[in-house]
């Protein structure tokens, strides 16, 4: 009862005294600016909670101290592990860095070369190798997998690391292609006939005007196809023999066969690399958004 | 992505009429990459295609004749059931994924933190796949963080069987293409222009109608890419049912690995690739064309805004 006339006054304030329309503006500019928790937040919210939340879990049981799930007590001894106890993880991870390093290097030159090549001119057989390149991105890995397993085994070459080099090239390209585009997009092409017209010639206009214009493309190509090929596991698992193991690989075998926590210290180690990636790439993640 | 397909509907580039006559570098440019990808694409692929027309040779590999046997194996209702299985699978998850991924993008394109926002989107998509199977695996598993909370509030006794099975495929699979559907989602509300919603509801719209029949048709291109985005790979998903998944979640992904690696029945192996490649394709140009039609939409636009803009300078010169 009581709380009803409260009510009741209240509202008969309220009709008494409309706000101003300087009131209505002002509390509708503040809350544009301090929304209240709307569904799409909540959800947003939820969201990142759900992505981080079995990466936190991982992180915790990094620092168990004993072997199961019941959470014993701090310790480093799985980080002690990783670092003394485990040979083949540092010729796994030797393996997934130089083939990181060497595909990322070729897709990377071919993929820029390709982009100005398609960007900037017309001529026969673009519109194809525009499709060829898409498609890798899109298909499932399963496929590209097999494909060239199949496909090495027809043609009788050893699998190993220059297999394993050849797929990752291939699966980075189309990305690099898209990274740089996205530059020489907004490339004025004007300046290069500017060149042209004051005597420079093409490779001359290519080292002193183009390469240093588009570089921000060129190095978040070059990362992308870093990370990638650090990261891929599907394509790998197909085309790799023995004797190339890489560092997906090593985790693989590490889930299938025995799990030890170690693997938990070792997925600490790799989230704060990526960490430290995503953060030096910063600049470039909403390019990298947008072109997915 | 979205770059390769806006190029097309571009004009030619300006320079074209201008250097007709000098010497055209774009095939050398263009080519290296071109080749690369024939000899490891196009050449794997098509060996795949001739494959899944031969005969399965004794000892794994292929015999040179040609064969519909593949195929027919293909109707076996057992691998019906898998197709089947595999489907409704990757459309549960996609829709999931989609239904948590628009609002996800619509919040994240609305707030001023967007950089931090896809710092956080970004580092989970980026962190190792198999870290994040292998960690939702100790989520899980019967003495994982689920179960022993349910057993410490006394929910249950022993613990639930929740590792292994579909739904565990499934939330797993969300998980790791949730990204992949936000940053399409994103960037096209982020282009999107909000007076047109403020306009719907001076009109009268409700919020529902507004965000339905104005937001949902305006980022369509960016909903398609997200749906192939998800749908595709988890279509083709080998990982997430072997690790997570028990026998009632095996997927066409792994039916191929063990043709190739365990049954050595290459033929048949190549003809399930062929019946996911012909629905991926199928599913990448379903993107195209919906994207020329944006394209499209968007150039008659801009000529309107032209042609209101010349129309009213004239009238302001008279």
């Amino acid at each position: 009862m009581n709380t009803n006339s409260y009510f009741a006054l209240k509202k008969s304030l309220k009709k008494s005294k409309p706000p101003t329309e300087n009131a209505t503006h002002a509390r509708k500019s503040w809350k544009k600016r301090n929304p209240h928790l709307s569904f799409s937040k909540t959800i947003l919210f939820l969201t990142i909670l759900l992505l981080f939340i079995p990466l936190f879990v991982i992180i915790i049981y990094s620092f168990n101290s004993s072997k199961g799930s019941d959470f014993t007590g701090i310790s480093l001894i799985w980080y002690k592990k990783l670092l003394f106890g485990s040979g083949d993880l540092w010729s796994a991870l030797w393996n997934s860095l130089i083939i990181a390093f060497t595909s990322a290097v070729v897709s990377t030159i071919l993929g820029t070369l390709a982009s100005i090549g398609i960007n900037w001119y017309r001529f026969r057989g673009r519109s194809f190798i525009q499709t060829i390149s898409f498609l890798p991105m899109v298909l499932p890995e399963v496929i590209i997998g097999v494909s060239m397993l199949i496909f090495f085994s027809g043609i009788k070459m050893p699998l190993g690391l220059f297999t394993i080099f050849a797929a990752h090239t291939t699966f980075c390209l189309p990305f690099v292609l898209l990274m740089v585009s996205s530059r020489i997009d907004e490339f004025d092409f004007s300046i290069i006939e500017a060149a042209h017209d004051l005597g420079a010639t093409e490779s001359q206009t290519m080292r002193k005007i183009v390469i240093p214009a588009i570089m921000p493309g060129i190095m978040s190509g070059f990362m992308m196809s870093v990370t990638m090929s650090l990261e891929d596991f599907v394509i790998t698992f197909f085309v790799s023999g023995p004797g190339s193991t890489t560092l997906p690989l090593y985790v693989y075998s590490m889930i299938r066969f025995g799990v030890s926590p170690v693997i938990n210290a070792l997925s600490f180690v790799m989230i704060i690399a990526t960490c430290l990636i995503a953060f030096t790439l910063r600049k470039g993640l909403k390019s990298f958004a947008g072109n997915r | 992505m979205n770059e390769e397909i806006k190029q097309p509907e571009k004009p030619p580039a300006a320079n074209q009429r201008t250097r007709l006559n000098t010497f055209n570098p774009g095939p050398l440019y263009a080519w290296p990459m071109g080749i690369w990808f024939i000899i490891f694409f196009l050449a794997p692929l098509l060996i795949i295609i001739i494959y899944s027309f031969m005969k399965k040779g004794l000892y794994g590999g292929v015999e040179p004749v040609f064969s519909l046997n593949a195929y027919s194996q293909m109707l076996n209702p057992k691998y019906g059931i898998l197709v089947i299985r595999t489907l409704k699978i990757s459309l549960i998850s996609t829709v999931i994924t989609i239904l948590l991924a628009t609002p996800c993008g619509y919040a994240m394109a609305r707030s001023k933190h967007q950089t931090l926002l896809l710092f956080l989107i970004i580092i989970p998509f980026w962190t190792n796949s198999l870290i994040r199977i292998f960690a939702w695996m100790s989520i899980l598993n019967n003495d994982g963080i689920v179960n022993q909370l349910l057993r410490k509030a006394g929910f249950i006794k022993d613990h639930l069987q929740l590792l292994y099975t579909q739904g565990a495929v499934i939330l797993v699979s969300v998980y790791m293409y949730l990204p992949y559907a936000i940053l399409p989602i994103f960037t096209s509300i982020d282009r999107f222009d909000f007076s047109l919603l403020e306009a719907a509801r001076d009109l009268g719209a409700t919020k529902a109608q507004s965000m339905y029949k104005v937001l949902i048709p305006g980022i369509k291109s960016g909903l398609v890419t997200a749906i192939i985005f998800t749908f595709i790979p988890i279509f083709g998903a080998y990982t997430v049912p072997l690790l997570v998944g028990g026998k009632d979640s095996y997927m066409l992904g792994n039916i191929i690995v063990d043709q190739v690696n365990k049954t050595r029945n290459w033929p048949l192996a190549a003809a399930f690739s062929m019946v996911i490649t012909v629905i991926s394709t199928i599913g990448v140009m379903l993107v195209l064309i919906s994207n020329k039609n944006e394209a499209a939409l968007n150039k008659t636009s801009t000529k309107e805004d032209n042609y209101v803009s010349d129309k009213t300078s004239s009238g302001a010169a008279k």
